[in-house]
């Protein structure tokens, strides 16, 4: 499935949203994401907060942690999904063994990228998503 | 209990930690084994384990060094509260990372972050440790690992 958002001033834009309990972690996304089209919408703390916000301000691109309280991150997926089939989700997590990776992705997710990651990782991993 | 293969699961966790994110490599000394709590800094990082292990994982590092490390980040908050969120978060990313090799049961709690001279760190009494000493720059911390 290929994003399709509508051209705004005859550039392409995306909804960004940024899940994350981490705030240095967010703050790292933020920063060294370097796609002009997108555009960061919000970001949320666990994933009851980023369905609130996901359903105020409709991205188009999310990146989800997965280790979070309250609402952990395999569970939104399966939830933002089903409100936008269309999303691209990247995730974005500490955890590292296949098992996790292949559940996310059968939740919905669209790329797995391990935690530390470098900032030419982390630019990959989102270009990769938005082909 | 630990093996040695497990511990060196750790170990190159937090090595690569260190590469990647603070993109400067540690020195890591020797594991050894201690009874009873260890000592931590002015910082702590809880992750509990449950699954088909038991036990804590956590990171402790002096406020020095972690500013230091957010500095490297390019982080240019050093309040209180950003050092409990890295101290957390690199415990997180240690524990995590384990998973490569002790699989999904190996369950990780989101972090706990213990902050001040001497705080209580949740371990069974009798529990053995395994402390990795981890040497950055000129500051010194540790992660400790203490299973069942």
């Amino acid at each position: 499935m290929k994003l399709n958002a509508a051209p705004v001033n005859g550039k392409r834009s995306y909804k960004l949203m940024i899940v994350d309990d981490s705030n240095i972690m967010r703050r790292r996304i933020e920063r060294s994401q370097q796609f002009e089209e997108l555009e960061l919408v919000g970001t949320a703390g666990n994933g009851e907060e980023a369905l609130d916000l996901f359903r105020r301000t409709d991205p188009d691109v999310v990146t989800m942690d997965l280790t979070m309280p309250r609402m952990d991150g395999i569970e939104c997926i399966g939830r933002l999904v089903e409100l936008k089939p269309a999303v691209r989700i990247l995730v974005i997590s500490a955890l590292a063994d296949k098992a996790t990776a292949v559940e996310a992705m059968e939740k919905g997710a669209n790329g797995f990228l391990n935690k530390p990651f470098t900032d030419r990782q982390l630019n990959e991993a989102i270009a990769e998503l938005m082909r | 209990m630990l093996y040695e293969q497990e511990l060196k699961t750790f170990v190159e966790g937090t090595t690569n930690f260190f590469e990647v994110a603070a993109q400067q490599p540690a020195s890591i000394g020797s594991p050894y084994l201690m009874e009873g709590t260890p000592s931590v800094h002015e910082y702590t990082g809880v992750i509990n384990i449950s699954g088909k292990r038991e036990g804590v994982v956590y990171f402790t590092a002096p406020k020095a060094m972690l500013t230091v490390l957010l500095m490297k980040m390019q982080e240019n908050d050093f309040s209180h509260e950003t050092m409990r969120d890295l101290v957390g978060e690199v415990a997180n990313t240690i524990s995590g990372n384990a998973r490569r090799d002790f699989g999904r049961d190996f369950v990780i709690s989101v972090p706990s972050v213990l902050s001040g001279e001497k705080p209580a760190i949740p371990q069974k009494p009798g529990q053995r440790s395994f402390i990795i000493p981890i040497n950055w720059r000129s500051h010194s911390a540790k992660l400790v690992v203490s299973l069942s």
